[in-house]
């Protein structure tokens, strides 16, 4: 069945073109890298040239290390992704299944209300935000932005999720429900199961922004115990701002942890995107 | 073993108790230049003098301080002591009750009047912050560079843009200055440069009273001068952010710096060799004017959790060995207190000296002058750096000042 | 059947949705028609704050610059942006194409690295002091043409625009990727075998057939877009220079709302920017809905 569609030549054009943008997609990142290794002489007369025994240099990590908790930061981060992230991916599954699957009064209407959160920025009501949370006594904490981020992303996952459990033939709930099955039953043991591609799509879309955020730490929880990666990098380099080695080395270590996890589930994550195809 | 093992747990108990109990002084900065020296050498020292208390200094980055501040001011998780910016933008915070009033407070004492003044209400009854350091701001200059090319400190205006040419002749960048961030073309250039030309504290009141407008002469002749050091400034200027300037002066590629004291700091940690004159003045002989501004201060939040202790540690900012050891160790902030000190750094020392024979003022528009829409620090940032890269002529800058400036401010509307 | 379990289902999702998203929103929207005064005391002041945004000289100036920067800032996205993505995505999508795995992971990968990060990578292989891009230019015997991109009005805004397209380009690359795997098999087969080439394929068949795929992505980046807000900050501060021209509805209501500098923050009209950034979003997804999906969807059947 597999054909090569493309022929010699247009096959050699297509691989300039993907290959180039590749380089034009790891050129930055890659000259980052290299160039916080390098003694800040280096870094300054020859930027495009690859660390040497000569100019190799590790005072620029050395200093980060010192001056901020980057393992720390690192954590927190991850602590807040994945906890926002299971729960945007239950309670979110479990709302568009109600949505999608009963008609009750209200049913179109909780379905807008809910899509209206995918329009607006979340942060349009940052002040109203932080007076609830203090109220809640929570500023500081990881659970503060655990929460909103949260609400932040369940509008999208239930967008999604809707529309996959929409597909699902039928027969599989009417089958479950003749033979007595609960509805909770059915929902965790023959849907989720089902949407799991789905469930992907939204686990990458929900995950970039939180991960990424700057916003939310900086207001609900800036102590330095809670300090995300964005964050702590942030100041960090507002800090040292000339200090050219420490701020490379900064963006290295921002940049370091991604790499790694995006190289063991880039598998994972890209076919989550494109079999969680959005119709 | 059982017991002891209480008794650890009892102890703990005992000493959680007791940290809970004395709390910590949380202060608000967006100093986070400073941070080593308020763990390593202020904290310390204020610790000695009042042991048990705990002080923990918590900076923002200047560009996030005012609106993060005001965000957790607002939901009351602001720190117990704040640091002040001076005049309007800590007057809003006193007047929707986020500071407290300071009059009569131990410390408050030892400061003069004129320092006092960029922290009161306008009646002049109310102190709502210590002052606790000013700022000077004139020209560094590359000592190296200057001797290669035999220049002398420049005096007049005429002298300095001909020995910036010469310094261009030679391949060197003249103005380490860009324009990227933009607030240095305000306070670091604008403020600085054009004190001259306005006669210092003459010209501030005058527009503040209604009797000068911004297109009047002495003010566009400090924008003037800015379209003249404009194409003085390196290649790529308009891209060139704080950092770059400092690093291109650090590293000896440029032959004078628009400073504020402040940087003194920097450049000795990078082993600069490097002196300081103040802003040139027109003609030679001419009354010389340097901006000496009032630039930090620090308040107590009314929410605080640890109030007494807040104002021990305010009353030790009163103090002359806090004085002491802002002046010296903070290098370019200078103790606003009535206590004597004598300045170590050479440069520091330098700029300092220059309250004898220049009058000192403070920044432009600091003053009454930004409490309107448009905000004027803004948009004075904005049209100094189109100034600066070429893109407005000095009457523009002037003229679109002032309109805005007599859209809101009664005196001026006449 | 018993209702309660709809309640289960729902309650966690409408709940966490309400308190801290959904309410904080309204109560912005209420604030926005309201004024305080020195002592931050509120009160109500019906439709002003959007008189005085929309009629007042200098703030209309500021609102309508920033939302023709929004404007540009989002045709830039949607006119290179997407169609790279598309390109990119039918290259992929190329049958027996090697590496196609390599190319998809690393042309994904700057997606997921923070805003703050990609925007100062970006300046300072832009910054002038240090001439990688310059030295890069010289290379190619370009040299000449290089600018400081980011300080000038005329460039500043579509360099960052550039930026924000090289970062996010992978969003719509895997989007349209899936939409066109998803492209039953047997009918470019058949179009295959009749002699269609593949060039007529992509564009009488595939196109047609990945259409809500496009529109959607138009959608999500016309929502992003007007949403968009950590990289102008971080790269330009709050006060989007030069000359205001990088200044879009996010920095905007930024500084309206918190203030920057010596500009005193005003909650009330931040407020009012936001509910009309609001209304800016919902128009466009209003009209989106309303024209496009309905017409789409008309395709499809």
């Amino acid at each position: 069945m597999k054909k090569n569609i493309c022929k010699p030549l247009s096959a050699f054009g297509v691989h300039c073109m993907l290959g180039g943008y590749t380089l034009l997609a790891l050129f930055p990142i890659v000259l980052i890298l290299m160039n916080a290794f390098k003694t800040k002489a280096a870094i300054f007369d020859n930027p495009l040239a690859f660390p040497t025994a000569e100019t190799f240099f590790l005072g620029g990590f050395e200093k980060v290390i010192a001056k901020s908790h980057f393992m720390l930061y690192f954590g927190n981060s991850l602590t807040v992704t994945l906890a926002s992230l299971a729960l945007i991916l239950l309670f979110g599954a479990m709302a568009a299944w109600a949505l999608s699957e009963y008609k009750f009064r209200g049913n179109r209407i909780l379905a807008i209300y809910m899509m209206i959160g995918i329009m607006v920025p979340i942060r349009l009501g940052t002040v109203s935000i932080l007076e609830l949370i203090v109220q809640l006594n929570l500023i500081n904490t990881l659970t503060a932005l655990v929460l909103v981020y949260t609400a932040q992303g369940l509008p999208l996952a239930v967008m999604i999720l809707s529309e996959f459990i929409a597909q699902i033939p039928k027969e599989l709930k009417e089958a479950a429900r003749c033979d007595g099955v609960g509805e909770f039953k059915i929902f965790f043991q023959v849907i989720l199961p089902l949407i799991r591609p789905a469930v992907a799509t939204v686990a990458v879309f929900t995950m970039i922004p939180v991960w990424n955020d700057l916003w939310f730490p900086l207001i609900l929880a800036p102590g330095e115990e809670t300090q995300t990666v964005t964050l702590g990098v942030q100041q960090f380099i507002g800090q040292y701002v000339t200090d050219w080695n420490s701020v490379l080395a900064a963006l290295s270590l921002a940049v370091i942890p991604v790499l790694i996890l995006y190289s063991i589930f880039s598998r994972q994550l890209i076919r989550g995107l494109t079999s969680g195809a959005v119709k | 073993m059982r017991t002891l093992s209480t008794r650890h747990l009892l102890l703990a108990t005992l000493l959680a108790a007791g940290t809970a109990q004395a709390g910590t002084v949380n202060i608000e900065s967006w100093r986070v230049d400073d941070k080593a020296l308020w763990e390593e050498v202020l904290i310390p020292a204020f610790q000695k003098k009042n042991p048990g208390i705990q002080v923990k200094f918590t900076p923002t980055a200047p560009t996030e301080y005012d609106s993060s501040l005001t965000a957790r001011l607002t939901g009351g998780t602001a720190g117990d002591l704040i640091t002040c910016r001076p005049f309007d933008k800590s007057l809003d915070l006193f007047k929707k009750g986020q500071l407290e009033k300071l009059d009569g407070k131990a410390g408050m004492e030892n400061f003069p009047a004129s320092a006092k003044v960029a922290w009161q209400t306008d009646d002049g009854k109310t102190a709502y912050c210590m002052p606790m350091a000013s700022v000077i701001h004139g020209y560094f200059y590359n000592k190296k560079i200057f001797k290669e090319l035999n220049l002398q400190v420049p005096k007049t205006q005429a002298e300095f843009f001909a020995a910036m040419e010469k310094i261009k002749a030679a391949g060197k960048t003249p103005i380490a200055l860009g324009t990227a961030d933009q607030w240095e073309s305000n306070q670091t250039v604008l403020t600085n440069v054009g004190a001259n030309s306005w006669k210092g504290e003459d010209g501030r009141k005058a527009l503040i009273a209604g009797k000068a407008k911004f297109t009047d002469p002495q003010f566009v002749a400090a924008w003037e001068q800015l379209s003249k050091m404009g194409p003085l400034m390196g290649k790529g200027a308009s891209a060139q952010t704080y950092a770059d300037s400092q690093n291109l002066f650090a590293m000896g590629k440029a032959g004078v710096y628009p400073a504020g004291s402040w940087d003194i700091a920097y450049f000795n940690k990078e082993g600069m060799d490097f002196g300081a004159f103040p802003p040139p003045v027109a003609k030679a002989g001419d009354q010389c004017y340097i901006s000496d501004h009032t630039d930090i201060g620090m308040g107590v939040n009314p929410k605080a959790k640890n109030k007494a202790d807040a104002y021990k540690f305010l009353a030790w900012l009163g103090s002359q060995e806090f004085a002491d050891l802002y002046t010296n160790k903070v290098t370019g902030f200078f103790s606003l207190s009535n206590h004597l000190i004598s300045v170590q750094d050479p440069v520091a020392k330098q700029m300092l000296d220059w309250r004898k024979t220049c009058k000192s003022t403070i920044r432009l528009n600091a003053q009454i002058m930004n409490r309107g829409t448009p905000a004027m620090e803004n948009e004075l940032w904005n049209v100094s750096s189109q100034v600066l890269n070429g893109k407005m002529a000095p009457k523009e800058a002037a003229v679109q000042i002032q309109s805005g400036f007599a859209k809101w401010y009664a005196p001026q509307q006449k | 059947m018993k209702r309660w379990h709809i309640v289960l289902f729902l309650a966690p999702a409408v709940l966490i949705y309400s308190v801290f998203s959904a309410l904080p929103l309204l109560d912005t929207l209420r604030l926005g028609f309201y004024t305080t005064n020195d002592a931050g005391v509120a009160h109500f002041s019906g439709f002003s704050n959007y008189f005085t945004i929309l009629t007042d000289p200098a703030w209309s100036s500021a609102f309508w610059n920033a939302m023709g920067n929004n404007f540009k800032f989002f045709l830039i996205h949607l006119l290179i942006q997407n169609p790279i993505g598309l390109i990119l995505a039918t290259f992929l999508s190329l049958k027996g194409l090697k590496f196609a795995r390599q190319y998809r992971t690393f042309i994904f990968l700057p997606t997921l690295l923070s805003v703050v990060i990609i925007g100062f990578i970006w300046q300072l292989i832009l910054s002038p002091l240090w001439g990688v891009s310059e030295s890069i230019l010289n290379a190619v015997g370009l040299g000449a043409y290089f600018q400081p991109w980011l300080g000038e009005e005329g460039s500043a805004l579509i360099t960052l625009a550039l930026i924000s397209v090289w970062q996010f380009v992978g969003i719509p690359m895997m989007l349209i990727y899936a939409a066109l795997l998803a492209v039953p098999e047997d009918i470019v087969e058949a179009a295959y075998v009749e002699g269609a080439s593949a060039w007529r394929i992509f564009w009488e068949i595939k196109l047609p057939l990945i259409l809500p795929t496009l529109g959607l992505v138009t959608i999500l980046t016309y929502v992003g877009n007007f949403n968009a807000f950590d990289l102008i900050y971080s790269v330009k501060g709050a006060i989007a220079g030069p000359n205001y021209s990088t200044d879009i509805l996010g920095t905007l209501f930024y500084r309206t709302f918190f203030g920057y500098q010596s500009q005193i923050g005003s909650p009330t009209m931040g407020a009012a920017v936001a509910t009309l950034m609001f209304l800016v979003i919902l128009c466009g997804v209003g009209a989106y809905f309303y024209f496009v999906q309905r017409k789409l969807t008309r395709y499809e059947l």
